[in-house]
């Protein structure tokens, strides 16, 4: 177990390493362009993008390039943006962290819970009405672009039905710090959180259903109806608890897809100053240090994520212990 | 062996088991009627698909409903099962009819130790403390021959051997001390040293505990080891029947001539090849609608296009047109019985 | 059997773009016309009105007058959002299945390529697509556009203008790549240690034979199964990309760019974001039935089991 441990500890260092090169040469070793100018941001004067090239040593060889830059990101967390003078890229990439945690987190409890109860449910009715309305629904979900749904929440919450009993609740667009305003955190994140989860509790409810499914043909189901268990038990303890394997999986890799940066969509339409938001304002300033520190923190963030689930599936999945 | 008097533990009539299917309704099971007596070892012998399994599946209740229709009677220790609402059989289901699956790797919950499964069937039907279930779990696992107890509590079921894992199987059904014990080809999935050790650990239980046990089985050796009585299924209906002494002694149905004759022989010299029945049996969906074995049988008349009468309740008998005399010509010229 | 006459429905439509711009609504749907007055109800009335509403300023288009000319209003630019939908629509499906193909093209290569040499090849390919993989799909694109996007690529002799369509197709058809190279590589090693290959293989069936004629069709079948579900994807993935400014550039449209257009009138004339998401949320809906319809058509398991 302990090397299966030091193992997938090795691994991950190398995938860590393996972005870090791929970001890099995407973002500096792209035939037909001049990296220093793109540092250096549009309209960069002359002296300005010849400073960039001696700072970041693209005079030198491409090794060295990379080292150069993997220091000022991790070692000296230096790096700069060249849009807003001078603004360190680093400790804007951390405050943005807890409004980016704010929304996934609730969230993924919202889908968890919408989730497990679509798949539960619509499996224990398996060929019903209900099963179908609910498979319709999840797959509406699944087939919404996160970003669309999000304007129209907006569009009812803020505009269309604000003012009527149902929505005048909801606050104006942006971020409320948990610290200082708990309360105000929690409303306007509401929207958000069910925009965001509506997307997974589809595809996490079809998922488990076909698990369900699946699982109730298998001879221990069989069983444990034979041993007399009442249906609710048969279900929960005993094919849920084998369907929550893959379920787990897949919830640690999104959770960290998410938490990296994917809900960026969500974060631009609702206005909160995530990750997310701040890769998207870099993108539109074209403000490259910015974009190499979120995207690289963003992968690392997914790669730490897997490598957790990987070692949560020992504890939840006996037959991985012997690995 | 029969008694009138008393109600049988087990009464099925005429039990009658259809499936729906996307070419329409298809019946797997027909007329299969049987009693099972306390303390009694019956062996339900056929090849896959005859639906021995089945049978004795939807009289508990485990068939999938939306599937799958269950008409006739069964009654257990007199009172009627069939047709009794899911949370009333529940209460026999695990208690006093006990199930013990064919393929013991995957018929138990994968993520749960051995221990949990069985101190949860416990638990579900006798209210006692964990710590009391989880000695009595301990006990039936020393009982069927587990080595070391305790540990095999803890193992998951992964973690044992094929033949460990059918004893842990046994002593959870054995929890509840069930009065009937369904074995559904309890060692088809063994090797054959181990096969033995379970079919003694079956006898010695049935000796210790005096339930009745159900034996579902394709392998007429194994029958002829330790049933008292044998039912022989085919295409869905029970085609002879009778205790175990009568039908290997004067077999009457020439299903169960070619089944008896392909047991390979303990002594004697080895036979160049195991005699077989030809063909294959029918599927439910294209059962013939006179004798199911008709297609295959080498002794087919006229008479066999329509159904055989049927079976005297009691004592040996077969579902087949051949009379008597000419059951006695064919036996004593085994030869062109194949 | 719906969903699929939905396709083609969406399909058709997409494809009398051009026709429907310039026989019914009479409108170039990427030229702004701020000033023009239309014909409604019998009154000239300009697409770009003075606000009326909150304190008057600006400009509001037109909205839905459902008839032929701006049937669903103007947007930003009185720029006709029922052409521009269509031509839209057309864009959205082309990158879906261009991008789709690539992907597929891509990702068999790989996945067959490493999967049946095996050895160092294989090592090499896996670790890469385990880098890819982990890679979150929105920022490899955003990586990739930024770069490309701004400027444009050259390599040698290939050109490709910063503007071009290719730049999407090519984004979104190599981030999926790891989701189908991975399973590709897994059924052909699994294929070759199946019996049937084993058993060419014993029959001094050469090496490539044996991969054209036995490894490759039952690919195909996972392929298949790929295909409606990787459109549906691409099309969101598309209209995320348009959104976020990094998918297809302006003056073209594309459903995620008209959703972009309309953010800024979203509570004035919100039907300039609403059809086009209608228009993603159908088409996308019908292509995933269409994948589960497949699916179940070529896995046996998911039919009923009888014991």
């Amino acid at each position: 177990m302990i090397t299966a441990l030091i193992r997938r500890l090795v691994e991950m260092l190398f995938v860590m390493f393996g972005i870090s090169v791929m970001v890099f040469l995407i973002f500096f070793a792209t035939p037909g362009s001049d990296p220093a100018a793109r540092i250096a941001g549009r309209n960069a004067s002359q002296e300005t993008v010849a400073q960039v090239r001696l700072d970041f040593g693209f005079d030198k060889p491409l090794p060295v390039q990379y080292g150069l830059m993997m220091k000022r990101l991790f070692v000296d967390q230096d790096l700069k943006s060249f849009v807003n003078r001078g603004q360190n890229v680093v400790p804007q990439v951390i405050e943005a962290t807890p409004v980016t945690l704010s929304l996934v987190f609730g969230a993924a409890v919202l889908w968890v819970l919408g989730g497990l109860a679509v798949g539960v449910v619509a499996a224990a009715v398996q060929g019903s009405l209900l099963d179908k309305g609910l498979m319709v629904l999840a797959l509406i979900g699944v087939s919404m672009p996160v970003f669309w749904f999000g304007e129209v929440m907006n569009l009812i919450t803020q505009a269309r039905l604000h003012d009527t009993w149902m929505f005048s609740w909801v606050p104006a667009l942006g971020y409320k710090p948990l610290t200082t305003a708990p309360w105000e955190w929690f409303k306007t994140l509401v929207i958000p959180w069910i925009t965001l989860a509506v997307l997974y509790i589809g595809i996490y409810g079809r998922v488990l259903r076909a698990n369900l499914v699946e699982a109730y043909q298998e001879d221990f189901i069989r069983t444990a109806r034979a041993k007399g268990l009442s249906p609710m038990r048969v279900m929960l303890r005993h094919a849920l608890r084998v369907s929550l394997i893959p379920f787990i999986t897949m919830f640690g890799l999104d959770f960290g897809v998410l938490v990296g940066g994917s809900a960026l969509l969500t974060e631009v339409v609702f206005g909160l100053n995530g990750i997310g938001h701040l890769t998207y304002t870099a993108l539109l300033n074209l403000d490259l240090p910015m974009i190499l520190a979120t995207v690289i923190y963003a992968a690392f963030f997914v790669v730490l994520a897997n490598a957790v689930v990987d070692v949560l599936y020992i504890f939840i999945d006996p037959r991985m212990r012997e690995a | 062996m029969a008694n009138p008097d008393q109600p049988a533990l087990l009464e099925v009539e005429q039990l009658k088991v259809s499936f729906a299917t996307d070419r329409g309704r298809v019946t797997a099971i027909n007329d299969v009627s049987f009693r099972i007596d306390e303390g009694e070892f019956v062996a339900i012998v056929g090849e896959s698909g005859s639906g021995k399994t089945v049978s004795l599946l939807s009289i508990l209740g485990l068939t999938d409903p939306r599937t799958t229709s269950v008409e006739g009677a069964a009654h257990f220790r007199g009172k009627p099962i069939l047709g009794l609402k899911d949370s009333a059989l529940r209460k026999i289901r695990g208690k006093e009819i006990a199930f013990i699956p064919q393929d013991p790797l995957t018929a138990m919950t994968p993520v749960h130790t051995i221990g949990w499964q069985i101190v949860e069937q416990i638990r579900t039907h006798q209210s006692i403390s964990a710590a009391a279930a989880r000695r009595r779990a301990v006990e039936l696992l020393d009982e069927v021959g587990l080595p070391n107890p305790e540990a095999a509590f803890g193992r998951y079921p992964h973690q044992l051997s094929g033949g460990m894992r059918q004893r842990a199987v046994i002593a959870m059904a054995l929890s509840c001390n069930p009065a009937l014990l369904i074995a559904d080809e309890p060692t088809t999935a063994l090797d054959v040293t181990v096969q033995a050790q379970v079919l003694e650990l079956l006898k010695r239980l049935r000796r210790d505990h005096g339930s009745a046990i159900v034996l579902i089985t394709h392998d007429m050796g194994v029958v002829a080891e330790v049933a008292d009585r044998v039912m022989v299924m085919y295409a869905g209906r029970v085609v002879e029947r009778g205790t175990a002494r009568e039908v290997f002694a004067a077999p009457q149905h020439p299903y169960t001539w070619g089944l008896i004759a392909s047991i390979p022989p303990v002594d004697g010299p080895r036979p160049h090849r195991l005699p077989s029945i030809a063909g294959t049996p029918p599927t439910p969906a294209n059962i013939p609608a006179g004798c199911g074995f008709a297609p295959r049988c080498p002794h087919r008349f006229a008479a066999c296009d329509s159904l055989p009468p049927r079976l005297p309740r009691d004592g040996h008998g077969a579902f087949c047109h051949l009379d008597e005399a000419t059951r006695a010509r064919l036996a004593a010229a085994p030869e062109t019985a194949r | 059997m719906t969903a699929a006459v939905v396709l083609l429905i969406v399909i058709i439509l997409a494809l009398a773009a051009p026709f429907y711009a310039s026989t019914i609504a009479h409108t170039d749907p990427f030229r702004s016309t701020l000033t023009a007055k239309i014909v409604v109800d019998g009154k000239r009335v300009p697409v770009m009105a003075p606000s009326t509403e909150g304190l008057g300023l600006g400009v509001t288009p037109i909205g839905p007058t459902f008839q032929a000319q701006y049937f669903l209003g103007a947007d930003t630019q009185g720029r006709d959002v029922a052409a521009r939908l269509l031509y839209g629509g057309r864009n959205s499906l082309m990158i879906a299945s261009a991008s789709t193909l690539l992907c597929l093209t891509l990702a068999t290569l790989i996945g067959v390529v490493s999967g049946f040499f095996g050895g160092t090849t294989d090592m090499l390919l896996s670790r890469f697509l385990d880098v890819l993989w982990a890679f979150p799909v929105y920022l490899l694109a955003i990586s990739l556009s930024i770069i490309l996007i701004a400027q444009g690529i050259s390599i040698g002799p290939i050109t490709i203008d910063s503007g071009s369509l290719a730049l999407p197709i090519a984004i979104i058809g190599i981030i999926y790549v790891p989701y189908v190279a991975r399973p590709v590589r897994g059924q052909v090693i699994a294929l070759k240690k199946s019996e049937f290959v084993l058993a060419s293989t014993g029959l001094g069936i050469p090496r490539w034979r044996i991969l054209l004629f036995d490894i490759l069709p039952n690919v195909m079948t996972t392929l298949i199964v790929f295909v409606p579900l990787m459109m549906a994807l691409n099309i969101i993935t598309e209209s995320s990309l348009s959104f976020l400014s990094i998918g297809v550039q302006p003056p073209d449209a594309s459903w995620g760019t008209i959703i972009q257009d309309g953010q800024a009138l979203l509570y004035n004339r919100p039907v300039v974001s609403l059809a086009p998401g209608i228009a993603i949320v159908i088409t996308v809906l019908a292509l995933n039935i269409l994948g589960d319809g497949v699916r179940d058509a070529f896995d046996p398991r998911s039919k009923l089991r009888p014991r």
